[in-house]
Formats: structure tokens, C-alpha cells, sequence
């Protein structure tokens, strides 16, 4: 009979030692996981990167549902275990459910420390610690305001960065002199408030939190000496303290962490114990390597294996905020028997510590320059005697009197036990190993050996081990790059530009090193989408960026030619319209006037240079563009409906016109086109638009995703609602999601399959605050997008676009 | 490029070509594409694409290089011959900025060139 395995929590660490568990043994146990938080494992030193708009959380899963069902693992979500019976070896959740052991891991992680200040429990306190931490954060964020950070250490530094790259308004709160007292002197701590502080974000030092003032929510944190600094939130990230309660209550020894001995069991050797919960050999940790360490010997023991003794880790960690290099390693407390070797370099904003004992590295820290981090730290856990290299240590190991060392040389020279990844603690033969064995890019490296898998700051080490070794056949492209001028797909160049705040194509290539000196056909038009979509009102258009049907308002023929498609509202025209159009074909002799396929009218073969003045009388017969060349709304196809038809059951011609003119001159990823049908007959063939409404007597049935073109996709059900209010308020909300979501040139279709249906549906449906945010931001960006293009040039703007230049004098040279 | 001429056309100020933009010229002979780059250097070539005559002259000028706006063709401005996998050439012409003034090579008037937009 099979034994039956029960984890309780599914963080880092429970995750983990299953994997190690069934690497050995996968069919060993029936195991079954309680996760108190409503979802299967991700990666959570990654929610920085989430926070700050770098990442999403699809980035950092650990395990999708796949992993559980591939396993036969039962997760149980969303629910706490609250008792274990270690009589019965049974375990119980707050829900009721009961599963009984053979063998139990216990695996709670820690939980954040709260300064029980008054205030400390208002409605607008949070901690940093799972994902609901940053959608709390996210969702405050982005009603914008100000928010303070109480703890400046990785944590608090790292939130902090993440609000501010939301535009939140952001002061740190420190209770020392300095930031991170504990790994930076002075003058280091010095360097880092300065960084922090040139993003905009306010530093408190020596800050005593008095109280967290408000009446039914957070309005301000007032400090010692009496000063009130207003907050929408306040986040607390002063520390943390492993989870015990569960332990302690089943009668297991615990001191500050639960105990364990080297095979990580506790004082009852059915149930194990892993993670930032334990304590062992006196020591509790806050980091993932060692927690992976022990997970290995949690494996072993489960699969039988007795002789992977854990003995505890030094460790090493980097701060993760964009833009700030620091990383520290080991035991940087001052003492008689230490001595230190410290590097400056002020003006460029570099500095290192090394904390030595009999001649050997205990302690490091870089800010500035982090390269040699891993060097040091192999030094340090090798116990290596520097008394040699002593003079040149601080340099680096790439010293050798002339400048840096070429990256590649570097690692190449990097001993084979030279620790490539600390978070997985893998070595540089390991991965050279995995490589000849036939990996040939990072995420075979990483599936193998999981190398660069958890915070990703090794990537670069490994990519460069997977170019040493193959050479030129390794091309490195984890993602589908946007074009030849970036090895960054969409997604992440979108990110980036809000997580850096980056508001001009210059700077984006700048910032992102763009291969070429200014981009291509293909990144220019998607970054100024990009930069439209993310900073409407202030960022200036840049109509070199466009393509030429963009830039002049028109849609460019085979023969040079233009066409014309004025907006008849919902496919609605008035005898007057009719006749302008006649007029405007006549006057300008105009010679094919075409219905098009979207319930409007299109003039073909309009000269280049006439385009302004076509327009003008158009306009005087009150007509607008109707964007026929634009990555923009195009259509709201409509049929008759109530008005008219027998079996009409809404009115949809005039919901179809008030949809149109709210959304039109909005700038989008890819041409966005709608329909409304006035009954299932659906006239207005609404079920393959991007946007469609069918209207039925009890409401209005919302559908999206669909296309005719190239690909024919059949809409997909949204929601369904009763009021017309209601139809634009969701179409509005899904058109901004799309807008702020989507890659260039993806039409909602595209989007779909790769953000997935549930995720849209939460967004829209299931959360009416952030459909109103949405809304709102919609709103927002429309101000400055609804001006008739036509009318502007009309008037004379952008004239060098329609008229050549003037000839020369031919006779001076002839 | 070696000039083979002597005789130079005034044909307009550096400011009147947006950066990373370009004008058409419309002579006699034919339609004349005249770009300038981020940096001002300024190019001049035949506006009647090697592919199917689309006027390069309203394409998105990006470095040294014009994509055409019908189907995509990235040219050379420096020497008109289409890069990457595609192949054929229009006609570069020689220019020159004198004073803040773009001068074009005489050539132009000799290639007989059928203007794309005309
Ligand atoms: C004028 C029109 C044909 C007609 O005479 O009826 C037309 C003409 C063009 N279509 Fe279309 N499409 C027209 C309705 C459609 C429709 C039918 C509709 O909208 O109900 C479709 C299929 C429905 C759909 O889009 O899902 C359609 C699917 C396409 C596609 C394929 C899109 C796709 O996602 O696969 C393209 C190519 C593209 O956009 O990349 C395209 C592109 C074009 C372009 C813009 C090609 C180009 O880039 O130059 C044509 C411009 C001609 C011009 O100068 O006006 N056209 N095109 C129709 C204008 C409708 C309007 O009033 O704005
Ligand atoms: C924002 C942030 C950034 C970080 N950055 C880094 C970094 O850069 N480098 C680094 O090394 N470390 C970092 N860390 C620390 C690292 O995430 C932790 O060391 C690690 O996650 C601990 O793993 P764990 O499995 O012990 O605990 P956790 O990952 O916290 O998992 C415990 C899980 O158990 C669940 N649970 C608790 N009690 C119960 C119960 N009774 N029943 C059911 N479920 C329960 C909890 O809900 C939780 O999901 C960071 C942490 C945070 C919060
Ligand atoms: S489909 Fe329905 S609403 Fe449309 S015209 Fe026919 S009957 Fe009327
Ligand atoms: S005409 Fe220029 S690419 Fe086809």
C-alpha cells in the first residue's frame, strides 16, 4: 500500500522537497499539500519584479496545475491546517477537511512581524509577503497617492522601489542612522539612500513610528517626534518570525523556529520540518538557498535515504531593484579578531567590504559593481587563505593591473566548483556538465539543473556558460524578440517602460541598449503605441514612427494614391452627408467611390496633395475621419434593431452610434472593430468583431475575441448585463485592458490566447473596482485623443506631409 | 559615392525634410526621394521602389535605411540596393549640405526616372 505524504504550506520549500522527493522516488507516496494561500507555488522572492511592473505573476509560477496532475499531488487551496494529531497522525483544516500520514512536512515559512504601534491593525496597513501583499499594493497604487515604508532593509527597499514604478508617492521610514545598518557602513548606506532617493522616493533615517493615524483607514504614520507624514498605505517590513504556532501546538520542541536536526526532523521523526520555519544548529534563515539545501535532505529521508545530512549555509543575497547593484555575503558584524579591506570610488558610485578573520573572507558586500559577488563568495565558503592575493583582493578577481577582465575570459577561468547560481547553490561543472550532455539553452539548462531558475540574477553567468561551450551555435534569445534592434520581446519592453519610467522612444533605446542607433520599421511603430498607451496626455506623438497611412490620416494605394473612408456613426448616413460626398468625388475627381465591407463609404485614388482640401469639405458637411488606416476603432457595424425590425429587442443602432463616438480616436495595439445585433439573428455578424453585443429582451450578451481576416475566430461570451450603461462601462473596460495589455499588433484574439480567458474575465467581471480603474484611465487618455486628425490638417498642421518641394531653379544648371 | 559632377541643384533648407523623415522632389525627369537621418546626413534616391514602384519617399526612414510603405522592402539610402533577403536597386544621387542648404547632384536631370506619384 502506498504511504500518504501530507506538506503543509506550499511555499519555496515545500515545493522544492518535492521535487528532491520525486527526482527519487515519484511514486513512493500519495501526497497530498495544504496551501493557505488560494493558489498553486510560485516563486516569492520574484513579487518585487511583480510589484514593480517587471514581471507578471504567470512569470514566476513554480508549478502550474499541470505539475499537480502530472505528480497525482492533491493540492488543497486556500486552506489552513489548524491542528495535527500526532496520535492519529492525522491533520485537520480550518475548512474540516482531515488527511491522514504516514509522514508529515511541515512547511510554513514565517510570518511578517507587525510593530504593534496603535494603528498597526486600520484597514490600509499591510505587510510584504504573498501575492494578495502586492495586489493590495497594486490595487492601492493604482488609485495613486502616497504611501510610506516602515523598514529600510532588502525588503523594504525593494517594496518601496516597486510603489514608486507605480507611481505611488513613496517615503521610507528607517529606525537607524542608515539603510541596511547591518551589511553597509556608513558611507555605503550613504551611496544606497542616494540611489533611492534620485528615483523620487523620500528617506527617512532615525524615524521611531509613534502610531498609524486614521479614522476607518491609514491617513498618516506620525513619528516619535511628532511629525505626520500622510499615507493611502503603509507598509510594514521590519522583519519576520517563523510560523511555530502549528508545531508548538502538536507538542513539538521549539525554540525560535521549530527544531530540527541535520536529517530535518523534528522531535517526532514521522514529521519533517523545512524552510524559513526551522531552526537548525541554533540558526533560523530568510533566504532561499539554504532552504534548498535542506530541502534535498528532506527528500533523501523521504525516499529512504539517510546519509544527506544538512549542516547549515552561509549566505548570499542581492537586492532587486532595477538599476541598484548591491549584494552581500556572510557575517559582516565588527569584532577585535576581523579585519576589513574597503574600496570607494565616489564618483562612480562604487563600493566594497570585505570582512576578513585569519587571513579568510567571512563577510562581503558590493554596491556599484557586484561582478566579483560570486568570486568573493566562493572564497568565503572555500576558506580559502588570501594572504597572497591580499593586496589585490578588493580589485577583483579580473585584476591583473590592466582593466576589467572580458566577461568571458572570466568565467572561463572561474574554478569548476565555483557557485554559479546561489539560490539552487550550483556549480559552474554542473551546468558545464548539463550542457555537454546536451542542453542547449537557458531553459534546458534551467529545467535540468535549475540554475538561473529562482531570482534569475545569474542569467547572464549561465548564458555566458552556454556560449563558452557551444559557441557560436548558442544564440541567445530566451523570448521572441520584438526585432533585430533588441534581444527583448514585447512584453518586457512594455514592462520596462513603466517600471523605468522611460517616456521617449531616445530614451527607451537608451535605457534598453538598443542595438541600433534609431530602431526599424518594426520597434518604432510599436514603442510609440507603447509610449501613447502608457503616458497619454504627456508623451508627444513621434509621427516619424508611424506608418505612412498613420502619419497622414489616409490609407496609401498600389499606385500612390490615397483613399478617403469618412465616419458615418453605426453605419447611420443623412441625405446631406450623401450629397458632400458626391460633391467632394466630383470637385476633385475622385474616380472610384466604393461601399466598403464595414457599413461606410470609401473614395479611392485621392492625390496625395489634395487630401487636405478633400477633408476640409468634408468636414464643413460635419464628417470626421474614420480612422479606415489606423491601429485605432474602426467600425461599430450595427443593424436596425428595435428601431425598425420586427424582431429587434434593443435599440442597437443608437447603442451602436454612442459606443462609436465615445471610443473613437483611441489608439490601439492592433485595428479594433465591434458590432451590435438586435437580436440572435445577429445581422450585424457581431460574433466575429473584437467587440460584439447581441441583444436579447432580458439584456445584452457581450462577446470579444473574434475576427474575420486572416485567422476566423468566433467571438467568445464575456458576461452578460441588463443596461446599456452597462454595455459601455464593460466594453470600455475590456477596449483599456486590451490597450494596456496587448503587444503591437496582436488583435484581441491574440491577446486572449496568451493572457488566458480567466484572467480577462477577473479583470472585467469579477472585479468592479478595477473595471472602474480601467474605466477611468480609458477616460483619461480620451481627452487628449478625440480631435478630428482631418480637421487639424485641414487647418494647415503637418503641411510639408502633403505638398513636395518646391522645384528648383533647373535653368542655373543646365 | 564618387561625385561625377560638377553642377549641384539648390533644392532646399535642411529644415524643410523632418529628421528621420523625407520629401519628394517632383522634376521633369521624375519623382526625386530626398531623406534626411537622425544624424542630418541627407540622401537622395529614385522615389519608385525595386519592387513594385511604391514611393520610398513615405516610408519610415530608420539609420541609413528607408522601408518602403507598400510591402515592407528595407533600402539602402547610402546606395538604393534593397537589403536582406530581397534584391534589386534604384538610382542614388549624389548631395551635399552647403550652409544649412541641401544641394543635389545635376544627375538627377540626366536619369530618366517615371515619377512613381506623379
Ligand atoms: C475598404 C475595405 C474593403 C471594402 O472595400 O469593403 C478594406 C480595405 C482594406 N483592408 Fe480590410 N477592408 C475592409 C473591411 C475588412 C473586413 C470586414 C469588416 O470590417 O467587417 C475585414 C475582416 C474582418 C476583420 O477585420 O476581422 C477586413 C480584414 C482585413 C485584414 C485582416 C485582419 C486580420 O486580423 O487578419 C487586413 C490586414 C491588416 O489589418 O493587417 C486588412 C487591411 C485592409 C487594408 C487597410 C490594406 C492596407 O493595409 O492597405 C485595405 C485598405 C484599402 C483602403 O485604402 O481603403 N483588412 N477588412 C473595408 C473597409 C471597412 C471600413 O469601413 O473601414
Ligand atoms: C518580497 C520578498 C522578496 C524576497 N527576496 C528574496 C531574495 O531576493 N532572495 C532570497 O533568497 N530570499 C528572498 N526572500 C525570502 C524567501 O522568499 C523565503 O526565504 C522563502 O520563500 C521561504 O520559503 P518557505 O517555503 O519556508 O516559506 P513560504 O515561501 O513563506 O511558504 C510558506 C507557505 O505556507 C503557507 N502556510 C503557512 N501556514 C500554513 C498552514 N497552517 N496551513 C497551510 N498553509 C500554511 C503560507 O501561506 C505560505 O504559502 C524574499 C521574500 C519576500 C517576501
Ligand atoms: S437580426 Fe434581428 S435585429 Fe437584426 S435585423 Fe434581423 S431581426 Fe432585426
Ligand atoms: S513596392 Fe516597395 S516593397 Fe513592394
Amino acid at each position: 500500500m502506498t504511504e500518504k505524504l501530507v506538506v503543509v504550506g506550499n511555499g519555496m520549500a515545500a515545493g522544492r522537497a518535492l521535487e528532491e522527493l520525486f527526482r527519487r522516488e515519484p511514486d513512493r507516496y500519495e501526497v497530498t499539500v495544504f496551501n493557505a494561500e488560494p493558489r498553486v507555488n510560485y516563486n516569492r522572492i520574484m513579487l518585487s519584479p511583480v510589484l514593480s511592473g517587471e514581471k507578471t505573476y504567470e512569470d514566476i509560477l513554480i508549478h502550474d496545475d499541470d505539475w499537480y496532475a502530472r505528480n497525482r499531488v492533491n493540492l488543497i487551496r486556500g486552506e489552513e491546517v489548524i491542528a495535527i494529531n500526532r496520535a492519529e497522525r492525522r491533520v485537520i483544516s480550518r475548512a474540516g477537511t482531515v488527511a491522514d500520514y504516514d509522514r508529515l512536512i511541515i512547511a510554513t515559512g514565517s510570518l511578517p512581524f507587525i510593530i504593534p504601534v496603535p494603528g498597526h491593525d486600520l484597514p490600509g496597513v499591510l505587510s510584504y509577503r504573498d501575492l494578495e501583499d502586492v495586489e493590495a499594493m497594486l490595487s492601492a497604487a493604482r488609485k495613486g497617492g502616497s504611501a510610506v515604508v516602515i523598514g529600510g532593509g532588502l525588503l523594504g527597499l525593494e517594496a518601496a522601489a516597486g510603489l514608486k514604478a507605480q507611481g505611488m508617492d513613496v517615503t521610507v521610514l528607517h529606525l537607524m542612522p542608515t539603510l541596511m545598518e547591518r551589511q553597509l557602513d556608513q558611507s555605503a548606506g550613504y551611496l544606497l539612500q542616494r540611489a533611492i532617493e534620485d528615483r523620487g522616493i523620500r528617506v527617512i533615517t532615525r524615524a521611531n513610528t509613534h502610531a498609524v493615524v486614521g479614522e476607518e483607514k491609514v491617513e498618516a504614520v506620525r513619528l516619535d517626534d511628532g511629525t505626520e507624514i500622510p499615507a493611502d498605505i503603509v507598509v510594514m517590513a521590519v522583519g519576520i518570525k517563523p510560523s511555530i504556532a502549528l508545531a508548538k501546538d502538536a507538542g513539538l520542541e521549539v525554540n525560535r523556529g521549530v527544531l530540527v536536526n541535520d536529517l530535518m526532523q523534528t522531535s517526532d521523526p514521522a514529521i519533517y520540518a523545512v524552510g524559513e520555519c526551522v531552526e537548525h544548529r541554533a540558526t533560523c534563515y530568510g533566504l532561499v538557498a539554504p532552504l534548498y539545501e535542506m530541502a534535498k535532505s528532506v527528500g533523501a529521508g523521504l525516499a529512504g535515504d539517510d546519509s544527506l545530512a544538512y549542516e547549515g549555509s552561509i549566505t548570499a543575497t542581492k537586492l532587486k531593484v532595477t538599476g541598484v547593484d548591491l549584494y552581500s555575503a556572510g557575517d559582516f558584524a565588527e569584532g577585535d579578531d576581523r579585519e576589513e579591506i574597503v574600496l570607494r570610488d565616489a564618483s562612480h558610485a562604487i563600493y566594497k567590504r570585505l570582512v576578513l578573520r585569519d587571513n579568510r573572507i567571512i563577510g562581503a558586500v558590493l554596491y556599484g559593481d557586484t561582478a566579483d559577488g560570486p568570486w568573493f563568495f566562493q572564497l568565503m565558503k572555500d576558506g580559502t587563505d588570501i594572504s597572497d592575493m591580499r593586496e589585490t583582493l578588493i580589485f577583483g578577481q579580473g585584476f591583473a593591473g590592466a582593466g576589467p577582465l572580458d566577461p568571458m575570459a572570466a568565467v572561463a577561468a572561474l574554478a569548476d566548483d565555483a557557485e554559479i547560481c546561489g539560490c539552487n547553490g550550483i556549480c559552474k561543472s554542473v551546468i558545464v556538465d548539463a550542457i555537454a550532455a546536451g542542453q542547449s539553452d537557458l531553459d534546458g539548462v534551467r529545467a535540468t539543473t535549475k540554475a538561473s531558475s529562482s531570482c534569475g540574477s545569474c542569467t547572464g553567468l549561465v548564458e555566458q556558460l552556454l556560449e563558452l561551450s557551444l559557441g557560436e551555435s548558442y544564440a541567445r534569445a530566451a523570448v521572441q524578440s520584438m526585432c533585430g534592434c533588441t534581444d527583448l520581446g514585447h512584453g518586457e519592453v512594455r514592462r520596462l517602460i513603466i517600471a523605468k519610467a522611460l517616456k521617449s522612444i531616445p530614451a527607451v533605446m537608451q535605457e534598453l541598449q538598443w542595438k541600433t542607433s534609431c530602431g526599424c520599421a518594426k520597434c518604432r511603430p510599436a514603442l510609440n503605441y507603447y509610449l501613447l498607451a502608457t503616458w497619454p496626455g504627456a508623451y508627444v506623438d513621434d509621427q516619424q514612427s508611424r506608418f505612412i497611412n498613420e502619419r497622414v490620416h489616409a490609407n496609401i494605394q498600389k499606385d500612390g494614391t490615397y483613399s478617403v473612408v469618412p465616419r458615418m456613426w453605426g453605419g447611420i448616413t443623412t441625405p446631406d452627408e450623401l450629397r458632400a460626398i458626391a460633391n467632394v468625388a466630383d470637385k476633385f475627381a475622385i474616380p472610384t467611390v466604393k461601399v466598403t465591407g464595414g457599413q461606410r463609404i470609401d473614395l479611392l485614388g485621392v492625390k496625395k496633395d489634395d487630401l487636405p482640401a478633400v477633408w476640409s469639405d468634408l468636414n464643413a458637411a460635419g464628417m470626421v475621419s474614420g480612422h479606415a488606416y489606423g491601429k485605432a476603432l474602426r467600425t461599430v457595424k450595427t443593424c436596425v434593431g428595435s428601431e425598425w425590425c420586427r424582431f429587434g429587442t434593443q435599440a442597437s443602432v443608437s447603442l451602436g452610434v454612442r459606443m462609436e463616438r465615445f471610443l473613437w480616436g483611441a489608439w490601439t495595439p492592433h485595428k479594433v472593430k465591434m458590432g451590435v445585433s438586435g437580436c440572435p439573428r445577429n445581422c450585424s455578424e457581431a460574433t466575429i468583431k473584437d467587440f460584439g453585443v447581441i441583444c436579447v429582451d432580458s439584456g445584452y450578451e457581450l462577446l470579444f475575441a473574434g475576427a474575420a481576416g486572416m485567422e476566423v475566430k468566433e467571438t467568445v461570451p464575456l458576461c452578460k448585463v441588463e443596461t446599456e450603461e452597462q454595455v459601455m462601462e464593460y466594453c470600455i473596460a475590456l477596449l483599456q485592458l486590451y490597450r494596456e495589455e496587448a503587444h503591437y499588433l496582436d488583435r484581441m484574439h491574440k491577446w486572449l490566447a496568451r493572457v488566458g480567458m480567466e484572467h480577462v474575465q477577473e479583470a472585467i467581471v469579477g472585479d468592479a473596482d478595477n473595471r472602474m480603474a480601467l474605466v477611468d484611465r480609458f477616460n483619461f487618455a480620451q481627452q487628449f485623443a478625440q480631435t478630428d486628425p482631418w480637421s487639424e490638417r485641414a487647418a494647415g498642421r503637418d503641411a510639408h506631409e502633403f505638398s513636395p518641394l518646391a522645384t528648383p531653379d533647373l535653368e542655373a544648371v543646365a | 559615392m564618387q561625385h561625377s559632377t560638377e553642377r549641384w541643384l539648390d533644392i532646399a533648407a535642411l529644415e524643410d525634410v523632418p529628421r528621420r523623415g523625407g520629401r519628394v522632389l517632383r522634376l521633369p525627369q521624375g519623382c526625386i526621394a530626398v531623406f534626411r537621418t537622425v544624424d542630418d546626413q541627407v540622401f537622395a534616391l529614385e522615389d519608385r521602389c525595386p519592387h513594385k514602384q511604391g514611393p520610398l519617399s513615405q516610408g519610415i526612414v530608420h539609420g541609413a535605411s528607408v522601408t518602403c510603405p507598400l510591402h515592407n522592402w528595407v533600402i539602402s539610402l547610402e546606395t538604393g540596393e534593397a537589403q536582406g533577403a530581397d534584391s534589386g536597386r534604384v538610382t542614388a544621387f549624389p548631395t551635399r549640405i552647403e550652409g544649412g542648404r541641401i544641394l543635389l547632384s545635376g544627375d538627377c536631370l540626366r536619369v530618366g526616372a517615371e515619377g512613381a506619384d506623379a
